[in-house]
């Protein structure tokens, strides 16, 4: 059976980001795939010879447009942790709420990406129309749509009064029944799930054994999620992982659906038991030590590791961000599904690829 | 979170052989990298169980080129990370199950973090 | 029987306002305390300059011996680090938002 080499990328209407596919197929069916990165690559982890600790938090948070707040606020833990500064209760809360709120807008992004995929166009534009409300809700409690610019070293930078809390948990109470609509499409629509189901296997031994993180890992049954090692508000707001046992493209998009009402909850539970208190500590000195610090974005777990010895500059910043650990999973899931099922396969890892080439 | 981190040294020759004992019980890989401290280049590897950390750290001298064996035998995923080491770092890493010959990030400077005898 | 949801939520959309903005009859809705043009009021300054050593990206420039402040908008991110600095609150952020511009020039007062 002759082989034809088929480049799917860097320019794609589905892709968010460019990444480069080389599909051998045959007939068809793919039988291998090469992936090429390195087109967003801007050297952003040389930068801290440049930037002090402190203005390095801007840098951090523009790694990227859709995860960017929790990419800061794993930052300051790390700076933290290595400094020993006590970071206040009511910024620990402060930090937690917008951080779900960052992980709705981002699920509700791929939500509609998901549906692009498969060519679903008036879905995906109800899934960003949602999202536009989340983003309204961020902008009022921050100032930006997309670029928080909220955390800082030992702290928030900005306060949220109990009125804004009382508008943004009505405004949630909207935006959750609006969710249920389009979920119930995603999960239960004829057409939808002949696209989803069955397409992109992923076992539970194979995703252990890539190194899988995030969504595609707690839908081949791994129930593992950061947000229990207890940072920010979360050791006094247990969650329960969400996991499914099939492993293919339905129950990834069933885990993220259901993680979007889990966020709700979660921000409702913390608006409730926010204490009072100031939301930031000053910070002197030069950070000295190093550490791993490790955080649940929309994507996955992601790892900062941050090395010191007490200059202004840091010496070492890496980030090892949850797309490239689920890279391998896509390389291994793309053989035997057929040309049509590719972008909804390369979609349902959630590919951020400026995450991963910093 | 505020858990202490320990990075305990281990030598080039015992890497593989460690490595083999944290997969057979059961940790998963988080991340391999590489720091350009002056003349050594430390390479980190992390693994996970269950929310537990564990490290395990080894030295290389920065000066010509600095070799170390490839862990794609025990854990599968590893070629991304040791690619992208050589494309940064010039570190030479043996027995890579996926090699991309250091084409894998095209950068206009080769090897632009590796550390420069100025 | 397949689910009609979608065809509950194309049918609501039909008959509804559309959620758009009618640019341009409409004006843009704002929403306060968002981050936006940074605004400059020369008649406290004391050009101490510590709003240019912290902007992250060097977009303001302070000349003590003229009496000159200058800023360039292109590089400016509104992330309001000189407006928490500023010792006299020359400096503040209102929600407008930048004009187009063809050249890359600085703003001088």
């Amino acid at each position: 059976m002759p082989r034809t080499i088929i480049p799917f990328g860097p320019q794609h209407p589905v892709l968010p980001e460019p990444i480069h596919l080389d599909l051998a197929i045959e007939d068809e069916k793919v039988v291998d795939v090469i992936p090429t990165v390195g087109f967003v690559h801007r050297g952003l982890e040389k930068l801290v010879e440049r930037k002090d600790y402190q203005e390095f938090v801007y840098v951090a948070e523009r790694i990227c447009g859709i995860c960017s707040f929790i990419h800061g606020q794993t930052y300051c833990q790390a700076i933290e942790t290595i400094m020993k500064v006590e970071v206040p209760p009511r910024a620990r809360y402060l930090r937690t709420i917008w951080g779900e709120l960052s992980r709705i807008h981002s699920h509700l992004l791929w939500l509609g990406l998901l549906a692009d995929s498969f060519g679903f166009e008036s879905l995906f534009m109800h899934s960003w129309r949602i999202r536009e409300k989340v983003l309204d809700i961020i902008e009022a409690t921050t100032g930006g749509r997309v670029i928080f610019g909220s955390c800082k070293i030992g702290g928030v930078r900005r306060d949220i009064n109990p009125a804004a809390f009382q508008t943004m948990l009505a405004q949630l109470a909207g935006i959750e029944k609006d969710m249920r609509e389009i979920v119930d499409v995603f999960l239960n629509d004829s057409t939808v799930k002949e696209r989803l189901v069955g397409v992109g296997i992923l076992t539970k031994e194979e995703a252990h054994a890539l190194g899988c993180v995030g969504p595609t890992m707690r839908a081949s049954g791994i129930a593992q999620d950061m947000r229990q090692l207890g940072y920010a508000a979360f050791d006094e707001i247990p969650i329960e992982p969400i996991t499914r046992p099939e492993g293919d493209s339905h129950a990834r998009c069933s885990v993220r659906c259901a993680e979007l009402f889990q966020s709700v909850d979660i921000i409702r539970r913390a608006i409730a038991r926010i204490p009072i208190g100031e939301i930031a500590v000053k910070v002197t000195g030069n950070p000295n030590g190093e550490y791993l610090a490790r955080t649940e974005q929309p994507r996955g777990e992601v790892a900062y590791y941050l090395k010191a010895n007490g200059a202004k500059n840091l010496q070492r910043f890496r980030v090892r961000t949850p797309t490239f650990a689920n890279l391998p999973a896509l390389v291994k899931m793309l053989p035997g599904c057929f040309l049509a099922d590719v972008p909804v396969i390369v979609l349902t890892i959630d590919p951020c690829i400026s995450c991963t080439e910093r | 979170m505020n858990d202490e981190q320990t990075f305990p040294p281990v030598s080039v020759e015992d890497l593989v052989s460690k490595v083999r004992e944290f997969r057979d019980l059961g940790w998963r890989l988080v991340q391999i990298g590489a720091a350009a401290l002056g003349d050594t280049i430390e390479v980190t590897y992390s693994f996970d169980l269950g929310g537990r950390l564990s490290n395990l750290r080894v030295s290389l001298p920065a000066e010509g080129s600095p070799r170390i064996a490839s862990i794609s035998s025990v854990y599968p995923c590893s070629y991304l990370y040791e690619n992208e080491m050589h494309d940064l770092f010039r570190i030479q890493v043996d027995g890579m199950s996926v090699d991309f010959k250091g084409k894998f990030y095209r950068t206009t400077v080769p090897f632009p973090f590796a550390p420069r005898k100025s | 029987m397949a689910s009609l949801g979608m065809t509950k939520l194309t049918l609501k959309s039909a008959f509804r306002r559309p959620v758009t903005r009618g640019y341009p009859l409409e004006p843009r809705r704002v929403i306060p305390d968002s981050r936006g043009l940074l605004v400059f009021v020369k008649d406290n300054c004391v050009f101490c300059s510590v709003c240019r050593k912290k902007c992250p990206t060097a977009a303001i420039g302070v000349n003590r011996n003229q009496k000159k402040w200058t800023i360039d908008r292109l590089r400016c991110i509104s992330c309001g680090y000189c407006v928490e600095s500023c010792p006299k609150q020359c400096l503040s952020l209102s929600t407008d938002i930048a004009a187009p511009t063809v050249t890359k020039d600085r703003d001088t007062y």
